[in-house]
């Protein structure tokens, strides 16, 4: 009556057994480490930079106790922290500002666990410290930007054309053109159809006025908007890369917030001010006359023209450019890679709002032939990302930049060409800071608080239940070790409400095996056979144990659903709880019952506590 | 060991009148305190900003208010947070101030008048933010109750859905009651915690509702006061032990948990005594009141045998 399947016993210790591992990464502690990338998010690393940075730590006699090379970063395991800060800014000082070196921490866990995928929990940053910031990204201010910029596009067109209007104007999205007859309305309507084909038009007749409403169709409004996010989702991967954070989190959450972590961040107000910004991109004239090279990279500044200055470009060509600002990056609405339909060539193509396009369209006029150079201004670092030959006056406030040698240089134009401002301007709604000591307090908040309630309760269990008490916390230990794994195993966030919602569902879980157990109780009580017992036992709590967690676990969905940040963690732990002491209550507890007492013909007493009999009329 | 030696049953139910009286004069207190003094919202749901400070030696709090003075910041609340160390300063929503610079203000302020000061802690809500959280909360709240109320109704039958909900919504309005009454701060974590006590306190009326149905089946020549006497009576041992585990482990976070756990583990213990409760002195006259018997309350249910025959 009271056997298992010897797949029954097989299931459960291969679950403890992986459960086991999985646990482990838990215990082995974390070294510290830096953690090396390059100034721009997504570019790749190679083996070369490793070898260098080996080099710097042999050469000053740091020790490393592992190199870790990813495709975006390499990471170095080191002894101490001293260590670990002094060779930050050793190979800092050596790279240069084209990196980022940052603090960072390792688990120490053996290699075999990481590769089986066994890692630490991952700790929330109200348990390891940092800021989490909410941002508000303002997208009627980019859709305004875009129909200024059409709306700048559509005069030049029919001004071109030669097409009367009186004038255009808009209102927030829509765009509101008075043509001087119906015949120049269906021109300007086919112009306007030319440039951008997801316009829906409005035509009105009142009064003798002729007027044209373009509306931006949604689909368009659609996608302005999410360009717009992406646009400053790119910048700000690049602002907090110069933070030298090492696990930053930035996402878009919702149609326009980005939710941006910086575990370890302690400066909160360097932090806000970097994310804040708004680096600058400026179009000047290049200075090609009276310029000596040879003499420049002697390290001779004098050389240097009056009203100019000089920068390196990507490839650290030195360029001599004036002072003199032509355009900035708030006249740029937007920049994308292409291919040129003539010649093959990658390209870069840019569009200006309406007064950078007139501006632009003088500066080209009077400058034929000369070189114009874009550059990008983050901070004290000033990079000349391109600067080409102007071949022609260049309208309409549409210009293409050639000479880039393959689609990835494209890409990389054009994206440090957006990073340079943001699309829409952004807003913190939301900042949650927490402190590295207040993180590690905490940490041990939470586990006191389990462990104590853990030991606490195994003392009542034992002393209530004696040996059905002990199977009880043997069940519940279980129990911890599953919740534990899981949440391991699926690196869900952990907070300290999540480590509180541990030792809640430790004082819940206890619930299954006291039913369990008062319903052993219950059958001997009412006469029946030991074995008996066990077997109606658990079948009649089977219901009873089912119908309760469920009811939990709708309070847990909600809180999941609903819930945010903390709460969320919370709710993970609470749902994950639940399932894991269902299976513990329901197949390892029976299972070790049906071990000890499965096999034995007639046991005559259960230990199981005193039972006292009731009348029961 | 046994807690309970009851030999008969107990005869909760007659006493239902009289428990009656004073849930419902519990209900009403709590509600005329909600209304009267109002929930103290945290930061979470009103917005706002609020800060953990601390100091290597007690902190001096008339300084901290003269110096948030001193930078035009009168309307903020400043206390003792846990210990004389630390501090906790409360901001309104400004207007003319984003909520990053009004952190980094005060932070700025702070560190100039004593340098030793360390942020242990900064929560600022934007306006819109709050709304949403106030908003998501209540969502959560009504999902929990309309779940629990459908899982009930198809489980045994909507009597005792009605009958446990109310028992429900009498824990839940009890546990704002302590919070408006003492103005404790109620903020997300406390929430998390009444959700969690919502779950778990409608187990009890489940296990005394299943213990009730299979005393149908079993006594038939019973009345149903006496049926449901004898279920409570018959599930007393459990009730004790489970509550008392969960408690143990409750009052270790109220020990160890600090100061941030402190009112969810506080929302816990209450919601955990009055849970035991009103699912015995509410949820079952509730039933009782609304005509639970043997006929309406499935006696022969099919998914239940198919159930015990796996096992």
């Amino acid at each position: 009556m009271n056997q298992s399947a010897r797949w029954k016993y097989l299931l459960i210790l291969t679950a403890i057994v992986l459960s086991t591992f999985f646990v482990m990464p838990n215990f082995y502690g974390e070294s510290p480490a830096i953690q090396i990338m390059p100034l721009k998010s997504g570019e790749k690393i190679d083996a070369s930079l490793l070898q260098s940075i080996e080099t710097i730590l042999e050469k000053s006699e740091i020790q490393n106790t592992g190199l870790i090379l990813e495709s975006f970063h390499i990471k170095v395991k080191l002894k101490t922290a001293e260590e670990q800060l002094k060779a930050k800014s050793l190979i800092q000082k050596a790279l240069g500002n084209q990196y980022v070196v940052a603090l960072n921490l390792i688990s120490n866990s053996p290699n075999w666990l990481s590769n089986i995928g066994a890692l630490p929990m991952y700790l929330g940053l109200d348990l390891r410290g940092g800021v989490h910031f909410l941002m508000q990204v303002d997208l009627s201010t980019a859709l305004e930007k875009s129909t200024a910029s059409y709306l700048g596009q559509f005069r030049t067109a029919l001004r071109k054309e030669k097409i009367g209007y009186y004038d255009a104007t808009k209102d927030n999205d829509v765009m509101q053109i008075k043509f001087k007859s119906k015949a120049e309305l269906n021109k300007g309507k086919n112009i306007i159809r030319g440039i951008n084909d997801n316009f829906d038009f409005k035509e009105i007749f009142v009064n003798d006025e002729i007027i044209l409403k373009v509306i931006i169709s949604e689909q368009t409004k659609k996608s302005i908007r999410e360009f717009a996010i992406k646009q400053n989702l790119e910048t700000l991967n690049n602002r907090v890369n110069e933070l030298g954070v090492a696990e930053p989190l930035i996402q878009q959450q919702g149609l326009d917030r980005i939710v941006i972590q910086l575990p370890g961040v302690q400066d909160t107000a360097k932090a806000k001010e970097i994310l804040g910004r708004t680096a600058t991109l400026e179009m000047r004239m290049v200075n090609e006359s009276n310029f000596n090279r040879d003499i420049f990279e002697e390290g001779n500044e004098d050389q240097i023209p009056v009203n100019s200055e000089i920068f390196s470009d990507r490839f650290g060509n030195s360029v001599l450019v004036n002072k003199e600002v032509i355009l900035t990056g708030e006249r740029i609405t937007n920049a994308g890679p292409g291919v040129d339909g003539q010649t093959g060539q990658s390209i870069v193509s840019i569009t200006f709002d309406a007064e950078g396009a007139s501006i632009f369209k003088q500066v080209t006029r009077d400058n034929i032939g000369k070189k114009i150079a874009l550059l990008l201004i983050e901070k004290n670092l000033t990079e000349i990302v391109t600067a080409p030959v102007i071949k022609a006056e260049i309208g309409g406030g549409r210009v293409q930049i050639t000479g880039m040698n393959n689609t990835q240089e494209a890409t990389d134009v054009a994206l440090l060409l957006r990073a340079g401002s943001l699309a829409a301007p952004m807003e913190i709604i939301e900042e949650r800071t927490v402190g590295p000591s207040m993180g590690k307090e905490n940490i041990s908040r939470g586990v006191q608080s389990t462990l104590w309630g853990f030991v606490a309760i195994i003392i009542m269990m034992a002393v209530y239940y004696m040996f059905f008490g002990v199977i009880s916390v043997i069940t519940l230990s279980v129990n911890l070790l599953f919740l534990v794994a899981l949440l391991s195993a699926l690196q869900a966030t952990l907070t300290l409400p999540g480590l509180a919602a541990i030792a809640l569902t430790l004082g819940m879980a206890i619930d299954s095996s006291v039913l369990i157990n008062e319903r052993i109780r219950d059958e001997i009580r009412n006469g029946n056979t030991p074995q008996a017992s066990i077997s109606m036992g658990y079948k009649m709590a089977w219901g009873t144990i089912l119908d309760s967690n469920i009811t939990t676990m709708i309070a847990g969905l909600a809180l999941f659903m609903f819930g945010s940040g903390p709460i969320k963690g919370f709710a993970v732990v609470l749902v994950l709880g639940i399932l894991t002491s269902m299976f513990s209550a329901i197949f390892v507890s029976r299972a070790i019952v049906n071990y000890i007492y499965g096999n034995k013909r007639q046991k005559s007493k259960l230990s199981i506590g005193e039972i006292f009999k009731v009348d029961n009329n | 060991m046994e807690i309970f030696r009851v030999k008969k049953d107990i005869p909760f139910m007659k006493y239902s009148k009289i428990s009656a009286v004073i849930s419902t004069t519990t209900f009403i207190l709590a509600v005329f305190f909600i209304v009267v003094r109002g929930l103290n919202l945290g930061v979470d749901f009103t917005g706002g900003t609020m800060m953990e400070v601390s100091y290597p030696e007690a902190a001096n709090i008339e300084d901290i208010r003269k110096t948030l003075q001193k930078i035009d910041l009168k309307d903020s609340q400043v206390q003792n947070f846990g210990n004389e160390e630390d501090v906790l300063i409360r901001l309104p929503i400004r207007k003319d101030l984003s909520i990053s610079d009004l952190s980094e203000k005060v932070s700025t302020a702070l560190k100039l008048s004593n340098n030793s000061m360390e942020v242990m802690r900064v929560e600022s809500v934007g306006s819109q933010v709050g709304d949403e959280l106030y908003e998501n909360g209540a969502l959560a709240v009504l999902f929990v109750f309309i779940g629990i109320m459908l899982y009930l109704t198809m489980r045994f039958e909507w009597r005792f859905a009605i009958a446990a909900i109310i028992a429900n919504l009498h824990d839940v309005i009890i546990i704002l009651g302590f919070f408006a009454l003492f103005q404790w701060e109620f903020n997300l974590t406390v929430l998390a915690a009444v959700l969690a006590v919502l779950g778990y306190s409608v187990n009890e009326s489940v296990v005394v509702f299943d213990r009730v149905r299979e005393n149908f089946r079993k006594m038939r020549k019973r009345n149903v006061p006496e049926i449901i006497n004898n279920a409570i009576t018959r599930t007393m041992s459990r009730t004790i032990m489970t509550h008392l585990s969960t408690q143990t482990v409750v009052i270790s976070m109220l020990i160890f948990g600090g100061e941030i756990l402190h009112n969810f583990a506080l929302a816990l213990t209450i919601g955990i005594l009055f849970g035991i409760y009103s699912s015995i002195m509410v949820g079952c006259p509730i039933a009782m009141w609304l005509g639970t018997n043997q006929t309406n309350l499935a006696i022969f249910n099919p998914e239940r045998k198919k159930e015990n025959k796996e096992l």
